[in-house]
């Protein structure tokens, strides 16, 4: 099995394998037709709902109603991606998606630059100056990241509610940078951690501080971390449906939130391709994000999986 | 604090100590504070006033309009919201259980819980195990097989409430192709309409799984595959007997983050179903977020959070008591 397998890939990973043992079975043996189908299929299957929005916002309502949502369109339109973004009705709002999309904009600069500034002090303060009941602090952090938020949601409410932030775009910002925690201060916790010893030592005979370590050593060379911390932090911000709905107000709800009231709006005549192209437009960020950054992304999400 | 005796030690720490302000806040404010207060606010009769109606017709003039009512958007009159320190004992909790609603939303979460781990872990191990083939276009395969994680759980539900509309998904295909008797439509058949969502769930959860899985039989030596084939041992028996038993710190791994996903599933059904038809899917998440935010019953809300707290607590406590307490030992 295995020999078959080298044959029918370039040694990419494994260059000191040379042309041994028995000749190498055709590219079409049974063994890769049902590999390659398996995976053919499965990643059709993955990649239909994408083709299905591409091809549904590009369709005009009357084609919609004759054809099937698989159908290619007959006349491509960009009118429902214009009407989606600008003129899409939530309730008395009909400015469309325009004005969710900048309230998720707006949310989502502060939020990313304050969590992960937090975070990655805070992983360094953990890494390379341990105090006494910091490991405490820490595990309680980790375990809380998996409390239902539900169980947090109202003792937030009156916490901001107090400190008259409650409803204001800073509320959420603070929000997202107190449930970002956990993971990203792992994360650079971790990360941290394996930076040599040594380095810091020397620093620290040399005379640099706190401070002085962090942002002339540790930050120039975690940038890797910086920008996995990043992704992780834009595209969880971005898709954060739960606490827009709850900690903002109607004029200031995020894109998810404005588009979930788009499309599942009661009154009206539901236009589908002007619904898909509002859920193609709110995925495309993260979207656009996944598919530039590749194994960063994956490393990211794997980030979270890998326990400290 | 400890340092506090001594003071030149807690000059020296200072900074740290400063910087792990924000998690020392998070962690005892927010995570054990904001639980324990929840906890004990589910033993009162906490409430919202009603005055959140008068304060609409006040404000604008106007009886609430239905779309208004329907998704939450009176939220900002949330902080006429009083919180009672009326001390009820266990009747919250005797109305959740004597409540319908919750029990179907218990029975939905029982039901795409376990269908959700089973069919992750084996779609997510089956398709790791056919990338870790040495195959071509890995990358590819891999990069479509997760692009689903980076879409909102909103996004998912509202694509794949399109493509299971009977009117025009799945269902008018297939009888458009001759099948006339056909029926698929799992998002108004209250009897199968948590498995609708678990379509969509799985589609955009497995990549993820998948990538755990990969990494993982990335990490199992060479070696031991060589080993299986001299003796002749053929390939499922050696994933099942040596690599799957390998495997088992991934499989815990995934196994928390699965489960801590499936209690918070939440967006998902709001966009797909609304929790229709009916209350046929609806789940926990739903049922606090709506007792807290829309039916002016925080009581309510507080004991059902409670309960997905203890269900948690269920899964997550045996599994830190292994893992933090394990490695102090070791």
């Amino acid at each position: 099995m295995i020999s078959a397998t080298a044959a029918a890939s370039p040694a990419t990973r494994a260059p000191l394998e040379g042309p041994r043992g028995p000749k190498p079975r055709t590219r079409f043996s049974r063994r890769n037709i049902f590999i390659y189908g398996t995976l053919g299929l499965v990643a059709l299957y993955y990649a239909l709902p994408l083709y299905v929005m591409i091809v549904t916002s590009l369709k005009g309502m009357p084609e919609i109603r004759l054809g099937n949502v698989f159908a290619p369109p007959v006349e491509i339109t960009f009118e429902p991606w214009v009407k989606a973004w600008s003129t899409a009705c939530t309730g008395l709002n009909c400015d469309g998606l325009s004005r969710g999309f900048w309230n998720s904009v707006r949310i989502l600069i502060p939020s990313v630059v304050l969590s992960i500034a937090i975070a990655s002090v805070n992983g360094y303060a953990l890494a390379n100056w341990r105090f006494r009941g910091a490991d405490l602090f820490f595990t309680i952090l980790i375990v809380g990241a998996f409390i239902p938020y539900q169980v947090m949601i109202y003792p937030i409410v009156i916490i901001l509610r107090e400190m008259g932030l409650y409803g204001s775009l800073t509320g959420l910002v603070l929000v997202h940078s107190v449930f970002g925690m956990p993971i990203l201060t792992l994360l650079f916790r971790n990360y941290f951690t394996s930076i040599p010893e040594e380095l810091f030592k020397a620093a620290r005979v040399d005379g640099a501080g706190f401070w002085g370590i962090y942002f002339r050593i540790m930050l120039p060379m975690s940038l890797p971390i910086f920008v996995v911390a990043m992704i992780l932090q834009v595209t969880g911000i971005w898709n954060d449906f739960l606490f827009g709905v709850i900690y903002t107000k109607p004029d200031l709800y995020p894109m998810t939130v404005q588009l979930n009231n788009i499309v599942n709006s009661v009154q009206g005549v539901k236009e589908y391709n002007v619904n898909m192209a509002a859920t193609l437009l709110t995925g495309l960020v993260p979207l656009a994000i996944y598919f530039v950054s590749g194994k960063l992304f994956v490393r990211g999400i794997a980030a979270g999986a890998v326990k400290g | 604090m400890a340092a506090n005796a001594r003071p030149i030690r807690l000059l020296r720490n200072l900074n740290a100590k400063i910087a792990a302000v924000p998690m020392i806040l998070t962690a005892l404010v927010v995570f054990v504070g904001g639980s324990m207060w929840t906890v004990i606010y589910s033993f009162t009769g906490s409430k919202l006033l009603p005055k959140k109606l008068l304060k609409w017709d006040e404000l604008f003039a106007i009886p609430v309009p239905e779309w208004i009512a329907k998704d939450g958007a009176l939220n900002f009159d949330i902080p006429v919201g009083i919180v009672s320190r009326s001390f009820v004992g266990l009747d919250q909790y005797e109305r959740l259980w004597a409540s319908n609603r919750w029990i179907i939303s218990i029975e939905n979460l029982a039901i795409y819980g376990a269908c959700s781990l089973v069919l992750s872990f084996v779609i997510g191990f089956v398709l790791a195990a056919l990338l870790d083939q040495k195959i071509r276009f890995e990358n590819t395969f891999r990069t479509i097989i997760l692009y689903p994680f980076a879409l909102s759980f909103i996004v998912t539900g509202l694509v794949w409430q399109w493509i299971l509309n009977p009117e025009f998904g799945i269902q008018s295909i297939v009888r458009g192709m001759g099948f006339v008797g056909f029926t698929f439509d799992p998002l108004y058949n209250q009897d199968i309409v948590i498995y609708g969502i678990l379509i969509a769930g799985l589609w955009q959860g497995t990549g993820l799984i998948m990538c755990l899985m990969l990494a993982g039989l990335r990490g199992i030596d060479e070696d031991i595959w060589k080993a299986a084939r001299v003796d002749g041992i053929p390939m499922w028996k050696t994933y099942l007997f040596i690599v799957i038993p390998m495997m088992r710190p991934v499989f815990i791994t995934t196994l928390v983050i699965i489960a801590s996903g499936i209690v918070r599933v939440y967006d998902l059904v709001v966009a797909q179903t609304s929790g229709g038809p009916g209350i046929s899917s609806e789940v926990p998440a739903k049922y606090v977020y709506d007792y807290m935010f829309q039916n002016q019953n925080l009581g309510q809300g507080f004991a059902a959070s409670t309960m997905m707290l203890l269900a948690v607590a269920v899964v997550i406590i045996p599994w830190a008591y292994l893992e933090f307490g394990g490695r102090k030992r070791g």
